[in-house]
């Protein structure tokens, strides 16, 4: 036998015996005979664990590790090693959905956990547990902003959004018959604020999903957004880089009825895209219009506070077709990620990561103005440690730069020679300084000399 | 698990003034968040608690404790394959060269994409179609892109009058969900009293609007559904596409592909069948698989070996259906399956899928004498009882009557988790059993010893079952408080 399967060839035959066939293979005796496959998978032999390892670790090694100075919604933040090693716990890891709660308060504890973070992150009153990342948490807010207004099936979404956020909410919309309308940025790189209110003044629009900090970086500021969408009975929904939460305005503060986002900066590693988790809060009114698993507290039969899933009557597996959403994940992994996370950092620590990713991105975007060949695109808009920077120079330097191992951003699309550079607690001034000076040896010496 | 409920939120250990985390100290002077604008900042100070690391960590522990995992028990728990979650494969997932950023650019991230294709490929094999997309991150966002293939066929067909997909009354309530969320309107086929769809119920359904139809095979009775070949031919000749919902493909492994059984499309689900960690409900992978012809559907980015340079590069096909998720799925999650079927490899893949169906076949009938067998016969990987029967659980009509729920919850006591109860909607008393291949007839012959002990108890001391569990953390829970009384966050408390 195989080291997965315990049974012994003995088990085998008593338990044939019991279900009264001879054979592994008459268990299968009603499928008709042309649907079975007759030959071995082509597939490769069985490996050892020694040799499973030496492979993937060979593959893995052809991938480039580099001081990262690239954002674009995923950040290279620093991860305590408690956080990992809480979450390799396998009677976390290896338990399912908690539908049983008696032997299950673990996992609904600490969903419940994160749902009061994420809910006092986004400055709103509750949190579900079940998106995939931001991008389609994002798609959930727009699909919640239709359900909510029945008639209208008109959503707007910012420009400014990242182009990979926007490519899945116009692909839900395409399917679900959602007319979304994309609204242009300004000159300064913002959300085009006289185009919105243009578009909400119609009166047919269900809702507003803007982005903070933008696509650039870019700080915006929704002053009066809110209060225009709820005079046009249109909803505001406002995705926010999460870890930025801590320091920036809060949705809430901003007045929105949906908050959403990618959870990765809290503590999540970048993992090649995969797997993250998207916040999705909103208030009590819109409760019964949220997508996804809701861990509520109750009481046990003892009168002892405890933990349950809860209003699942919006829920796929009740309500079929007209459920608020096909989410059934509940992103219980992350969310144990996420709330050990910020368990450790507290106010303090998330407070001093945004300091630090602040203050090492205005010293990059200084440092690189003063190589002379980078300028800035849009001059003067806050940002908080992410900017767009146009490249004036003639040198290949960003592939330069990959070859001695520095992430140098990520080309903005759509904007010629145009990167978008973040910095975290992971870039101090001393790599900061060391890209400075690759930066300044390379444009002093032609590509050719410097092998 | 430790029966001593432990039950604080990290809220209740804060103490103003302890810090559990250290970073460097800031070189960089001269900046500082109150030189934005302060409208732009935050105005309310954060919930956050302040603990020292070893209070989180004994917190988490302790609440680890009050958890049940497929490392700590038997997880019979029908239609989730809760089979073991090898280590090897968590280590691999966790490497340190496989933590790069997803826009590091294609040449540089040759290994990540050597791993996406040949997983890519070996689920091709194993499905009988020609390409997948790993980047759906969940089975039911594998059925929503799967949808979305389907409506992008017809689209590009210039058919746009193929508006609904039928879905039997058995079937996964993700499966009419996600044709929901894709804009489809969804048609349900009746069963038969043999649990297999009505085939004589389908043909009147079929015609111009029919974009597809959605199926798992075995289905969630377990039952192989042996038409397959005529429902499939019948739903093509209307001119709609097969979706296969994967959930239930561990069974089927090297032994009978959704391909070769006549569908078009299908998901995967890697946390089912091809062994990676639960996490508590999610992250999952699910995988969308197409026949021939239909790849250029298949969202974007898509992954692809340039022949003539060797190397794996990122392309986005203009006839894609679009993009289901920021950047290639959940790439861990994918290195795990990657791991585990280079593990087993092509003799034990379909082994995998025997002993399951072994497993399940040996449990219903060792238990038939005591559970209601709704449908005879063969099973594959997980069957359904219909509860207690009635010598055991009472009359149907009495307040003490012994219910699914009941037996469930004794379960508990006993060490085990309970079946999934309810589903399919079928039978009123579903209790749905799927016990994996990596379970020991030592463990099937403890399971089905205490099933037996429970029905005698149903039968000697209904109160017992009633108010069960009575060795767990806690008791029962007020369900109807929670949604009544809701409250979602500490500050609700």
């Amino acid at each position: 036998m195989y080291k997965y399967f315990p049974h012994t060839a003995e088990d085998v035959q008593q338990m044939l015996d019991v279900i009264g066939v001879k054979s592994l293979d008459d268990l299968y005796a009603e499928i008709p005979e042309e649907l079975k496959l007759h030959r071995e998978l082509n597939l490769p032999s069985a490996k050892s664990e020694l040799e499973v390892r030496q492979i993937i670790e060979g593959v893995a090694y052809d991938n480039q590790n580099f001081a990262c100075f690239a954002g674009c919604g995923v950040y290279d933040h620093y991860t305590p090693s408690v956080v990992p090693f809480l979450a390799g716990r396998s009677e976390f890891s290896t338990s399912y959905t908690p539908y049983q709660a008696e032997i299950s308060q673990g996992t609904l504890q600490y969903i419940f956990e994160y749902q009061t973070m994420m809910a006092d992150l986004t400055g709103l009153d509750i949190s579900n547990a079940s998106m995939y990342d931001g991008t389609t948490a994002t798609a959930e807010a727009m699909l919640m902003c239709v359900a909510a207004a029945k008639k209208r099936n008109r959503v707007l979404i910012s420009g400014t959004f990242l182009p990979n956020v926007l490519r899945v909410v116009e692909t839900y919309a395409k399917f679900h018959g959602v007319d979304l309308v994309v609204v242009p940025a300004d000159a300064n790189g913002h959300m085009d604020k006289a185009v919105a209110q243009q578009l909400i003044e119609a009166d047919d629009v269900a809702g507003l999903i803007v982005a903070q900090p933008n696509r650039y970086g870019l700080i915006e500021d929704f002053s009066g957004l809110a209060d225009l969408c709820h005079a046009h009975k249109a909803l505001f929904a406002i995705n926010t880089v999460a870890s930025a939460l801590a320091v920036l305005r809060t949705p809430g503060e901003w007045g929105a009825d949906i908050a959403c986002g990618d959870g990765q900066s809290l503590g999540i590693p970048m993992g090649y895209g995969g797997p993250y988790i998207g916040y999705l809060c909103t208030t009590n009114a819109l409760v019964r219009k949220m997508p996804g698993r809701l861990v509520g507290a109750t009481t046990d039969a003892n009168g002892q506070r405890a933990f349950v899933l809860t209003m699942q009557a919006r829920e796929q597996h009740i309500r079929r077709e007209k459920a608020t959403s096909n989410i059934c994940t509940a992103q219980g992994f992350m969310c144990l990620y996420v709330a050990s996370y910020l368990s450790l950092m507290g106010p303090k620590g998330v407070q001093e990561v945004n300091e630090q990713s602040y203050a090492h991105a205005h010293y990059l975007r200084d440092r690189l103005l003063e190589t002379g060949v980078f300028e800035e695109v849009f001059p003067g808009q806050p940002f908080l440690n992410e900017f767009t920077v146009r490249y004036t120079g003639t040198e290949d330097l960003r592939g330069q730069l990959l070859d001695s191992r520095f992430l140098f951003g990520v080309p903005t699309e759509g904007m010629e020679n145009c990167l978008t550079l973040a910095c975290t607690e992971k870039t101090p001034k001393a790599l900061v300084d060391y890209l400075i000076e690759h930066i300044n040896y390379f444009l002093e010496s032609p590509e050719e000399e410097n092998v | 698990m430790n029966n001593v409920y432990y039950g604080k939120l990290v809220f209740e250990l804060s103490k103003p003034g302890r810090v559990g985390y250290s970073l460097p100290q800031c070189e960089v002077e001269g900046y500082a968040l109150t030189d934005l604008p302060e409208g732009l900042r935050r105005q309310s100070a954060t919930i956050l608690p302040e603990c020292d690391e070893l209070t989180v960590v004994r917190h988490y522990t302790n609440m680890s404790n009050n958890n049940f995992g497929v490392d700590t028990g038997f997880y019979p728990l029908g239609s989730c394959t809760m089979k073991y979650n090898p280590k090897i494969n968590e280590e691999m997932a966790a490497l340190q060269d496989f933590n790069i950023h997803p826009a590091v650019p294609a040449e540089y991230a040759q290994g990540a994409l050597r791993v996406y294709d040949e997983v890519q490929a070996m689920l091709s094999e194993i499905a009988g179609l020609s390409r997948f997309t790993l980047n759906p991150y969940a089975g039911a966002h594998g059925e929503l892109t799967g949808l979305m293939v389907i409506s992008t066929y017809h689209r590009q067909r210039g058919d746009v009058a193929r508006t609904k997909i039928i879905v039997p009354d058995s079937a996964h309530g993700t499966n009419p969900a996600s044709a929901a969320v894709a804009g489809f309107q969804i048609v349900q086929v009746k069963s038969t009293a043999d649990g297999t769809v009505d085939v004589e119920d389908l043909k009147p359904l079929l015609g111009p609007d029919i974009a597809g139809m959605m199926m798992t095979n075995p289905n969630t009775l377990g039952i192989f559904e042996t038409k397959i070949p005529e429902i499939a031919r019948l739903v093509h000749e209307c001119g709609g596409l097969m979706y296969y919902d994967g959930a239930n493909l561990n069974p089927m492994l090297g032994v009978c592909r959704p391909g070769d059984m006549g569908f078009d499309v299908m998901h995967i689900n890697l946390h089912k069948t091809f062994s990676t960690p639960h996490g508590g409900g999610g992250p999952g992978s699910g995988p969308v698989g197409v026949r021939e012809g239909l790849e250029h559907c298949l969202p974007n980015p898509q992954v692809v070996k340039n022949e003539e340079t060797g190397l794996y590069e990122l392309v986005a096909d203009e006839q894609s259906l679009g993009s289901v998720s920021g950047y290639l799925g959940n790439f861990a999650i994918i290195i795990r399956a990657f791991a585990y079927l280079l593990s087993l490899g092509k003799e034990n893949i379909p082994l995998a899928g025997k002993l399951s169906v072994l497993n399940a076949n040996y449990i219903k009938e060792c238990l038939r004498s005591h559970y209601k067998l709704p449908i005879d016969g063969l099973c594959k990987h997980e069957f359904v009882f219909d509860g207690l029967k009635d010598e055991y659980a009472g009359d149907h009509h009495d307040a003490d009557h012994v219910t699914t729920l009941d037996v469930a919850k004794r379960l508990l006591d006993y060490g085990f988790h309970a079946p999934t109860i309810y589903f399919p909607l079928l039978f009123h008393e579903a209790m749905m059993i799927e016990p994996t291949e990596t379970e020991s007839k030592d463990t099937l012959d403890a399971f089905i010893e205490v099933m037996k002990t429970i029905a005698e108890e149903a039968k000697a001391d209904k109160q017992l079952l009633k108010t069960a569990p009575h060795s767990t953390p806690i008791r029962r829970l007020d369900d109807v408080k929670a949604v009544k009384e809701p409250k979602f966050t500490f500050k609700a408390l």
